[in-house]
């Protein structure tokens, strides 16, 4: 049976990941809280607004309302990284070799492991940034479509358009497929090899939360009543089959999900708090937390494949021990 | 949600620069009046305002992917405000400041087209900040200002100590021309009473239209003092009158009356009729702002259905449109639909044709 240890936070989780399989709560007042020996916690910035951990799980980095670029270690050592001012740090991504990147407003930035920092300017807002995981390359959502970008060498960068606004971003493991989340109520996605369109419609929200599995054969996402799990393994992508639906509920709206590092399984969490794991095979479901306090924000795993843990839009946050 | 959360108010202010909307701005969150502000702004501007929770983002309309070219949101306003409604206990109200450039109506749909701004915030009202010396050249350069004037609840004509009794009448009547609904304050210095520009519920259903007597009655102003189209005292007393005068339809307020600054481009359209046929009426509005959405701007009215004990109130910007049952007709209040269209070419002869149409027999 699945424990939960619960962990009751004041105000909104953004982001709930292991470092160094230490469970980190990352809250939107800017403080940071993590269960090491004990809960601790550190005020990183004022009001936190994105935050994400390295592919090593070893650094947080976290972009914030004071302008600020932080990074915070298992060990609880802050740094902060860079600061543009009075504008908000909507998002901030990790890639490979130590590089991050960070946006604000039309700009977005990268800052390569030796501290040295790239400025891109876009006509329109970034909504979203992240790396890909092969390569030094960035992928940006904007209006009408994606802008990838090199920033290891100079040269122009790829346009792929598609009407509408994008507004979050990720590259599939096998860094093949670029997929965005949009305003509407649906996802786009780019065979990247030859730019080809992916439509992937029918959500009855927008799309916030999406987690690739394990080799990237399947992409979960929320915004539905059940997690929507596209399958990727094709050399096409998702184009003319069928999603999974996983985990479907009739009340209540999928807001989180987080696939399982090595099985075909994913975590769905609900608007009302609620945590499932769903079996890809046989949509098998197993009760992980019953309703809390609010809609769950953010779900990660540890490294050992045997903990979940999880934040709340309301601060019930906690950890899902799932041997029991 | 196991959790209600109460929807947090924003107000919209627009206006050039000069126009006092700093100054108004300032006052809002100056005033002890004990409430919280988070203001939000295209740019921080020359003059300070003074307040914990500012946000600076850079204007961002998108258009939605479904065709409709004035189904355009602010992504900017997307993104902020779900960023502050993470941590709701830091104020009370927005305000959403625009440049003078700035289109109000993606502002306004926002509110609206968005299901989690909506979910968490809701449009109180939209006030127009207006120099009174300068508007008759803003007028005739741009088609921002006409807008934002068509588009206001409240419009505050300001400076009014810089222009004569004349010039101020004519600005006055070129603001009614755009837009005979809004509620016009004379000030100086911004000194509109707060509660004039706050908590107007302008978009709310259950409050649309309900303070403004001239909107339903056309035979209520026999009475003992002049006021003008600006006027804005309480006239609820009118309604609880019960001498009879129903019948006398004297055209008090000429609100279409064409100004004498300027030939606007902006016309609104003032339709009056009976109880309607629920049948006709529901899929008449429906086609009209389907088809003409575009070139309204706002629309608002009072409609009487049919064999319905409630006045019917519905609302819309350009093809957004909310109907809702407000409250019952009262006794002494004489069943009419009155429906008021703003925007651009506007055909008023098949308006006025077709709503007449949806007259039940």
């Amino acid at each position: 049976m699945p424990t939960v240890a619960p962990l009751d936070l004041d105000g909104h989780c953004v982001t709930a990941s292991f470092l160094d399989n230490i469970p980190f709560f990352a809250l939107a007042d800017g403080t940071v809280h993590w269960l090491d020996h004990g809960q601790k916690s550190l005020k990183l910035h004022d009001g936190l607004l994105s935050a994400t951990t390295t592919a090593k799980n070893d650094v947080m980095i976290s972009g914030g309302e004071d302008g600020k670029v932080m990074s915070l270690t298992a060990a609880g050592v802050a740094e902060e990284l860079a600061s543009i001012g009075k504008k908000w740090v909507t998002s901030v991504a990790s890639g490979p070799q130590g590089a991050l990147a960070y946006a604000s407003g039309r700009n977005a930035w990268v800052r390569f492991a030796d501290g040295k920092t790239k400025e891109f300017n876009h006509p329109r807002s970034v909504e979203g940034i992240a790396f890909s995981p092969k390569g030094m390359r960035v992928g940006v959502a904007r209006y009408n479509g994606a802008t990838l970008h090199f920033p290891a060498a100079d040269g122009t960068p790829t346009e792929l358009q598609w009407d509408g606004a994008h507004t979050g971003i990720t590259f599939s493991p096998d860094g093949a497929f670029l997929v965005t989340t949009m305003q509407e109520n649906a996802l786009h996605g780019w065979k990247l090899v030859d730019a080809k369109h992916m439509r992937m419609t029918g959500y009855p929200a927008k799309v916030k939360s999406l987690s690739w599995s394990a080799k990237g054969k399947w992409l979960a996402s929320s915004g539905a009543p059940a997690a929507i799990v596209w399958p990727f393994s094709g050399k096409d992508g998702p184009m003319g089959k069928a999603p999974l639906e996983l985990g479907t509920r009739g009340n209540t709206m999928v807001t989180s999900v987080a696939c399982h590092p090595s099985e075909d399984i994913v975590a769905v969490g609900y608007e009302d708090g609620m945590v499932l794991a769903v079996r890809f095979a046989d949509a098998k479901e197993v009760l992980l937390r019953r309703p809390g306090k609010g809609a769950i924000t953010s779900m990660a795993w540890d490294k050992e494949e045997r903990r979940l843990a999880f934040g709340s839009a309301s601060g019930d946050c906690g950890v899902i021990d799932i041997t029991g | 949600m196991t959790e209600a959360q109460t929807q947090i108010p924003v107000t919209v202010l627009t206006g050039y620069l000069g126009s006092g909307k700093t100054t108004l701005l300032n006052r809002i969150l100056s005033e002890n009046h004990g409430k919280r502000y988070a203001v939000i702004v295209n740019e921080f501007g020359e003059i300070g305002i003074d307040n914990d929770l500012i946000v600076e983002s850079d204007e961002e309309i998108y258009e939605m992917n479904n065709g409709c070219v004035c189904c355009t949101v602010r992504g900017d306003l997307i993104r902020v405000v779900e960023g502050l409604m993470r941590r709701p206990g830091r104020f009370d109200a927005i305000v959403v400041e625009t440049t003078g450039l700035a289109d109000p109506v993606p502002v306004a749909q926002t509110f609206f087209m968005d299901d989690d701004v909506r979910s968490k915030t809701k449009l109180d009202a939209v006030v127009a900040l207006v120099d009174a010396k300068h508007l008759p050249l803003r007028l005739k350069d741009s088609r921002e200002a006409e807008d934002q004037i068509a588009f206001a609840d409240v419009v505050v004509l300001n400076k009014t100590d810089l222009v004569t009794a004349d010039e101020l009448r004519d600005v006055e009547a070129a603001i009614r021309a755009i837009n005979p609904s809004a509620k016009i304050h004379r000030t100086t210095r911004a000194g509109v009473a707060l509660d004039q520009v706050l908590d107007r519920g302008a978009f709310d259903l259950k409050r649309v239209l309900a303070d403004d007597p001239h909107f339903l009655d056309a035979h209520d102003h026999d009475h003992d003092h002049e006021c003008g189209p600006n006027c804005d005292h309480d006239h609820h007393h009118h309604h609880d009158h019960d001498h009879d005068h129903a019948h006398h339809d004297h055209d008090h307020h000429e609100h279409g009356a064409v100004s004498p600054i300027h030939d606007v481009t902006v016309q609104s359209v003032s339709l009056r009729g009976g109880e309607m046929d629920s049948k006709k009426f529901f899929p008449w509005i429906e086609k009209i702002t389907q088809m003409e959405g575009p070139n309204i701007l706002r629309l608002k009215g009072i409609i009487a259905i049919k064999d319905d004990p409630d006045r019917y109130v519905i609302q819309g910007v350009h093809m957004i449109i909310e109907g809702d049952h407000q409250r019952a007709w009262k006794d002494d209040e004489k069943h009419e639909s009155r429906l008021v269209f703003i925007g651009r070419e506007l055909d008023a002869e098949r308006l006025k044709r077709s709503f007449e149409a949806c007259q039940a027999a």
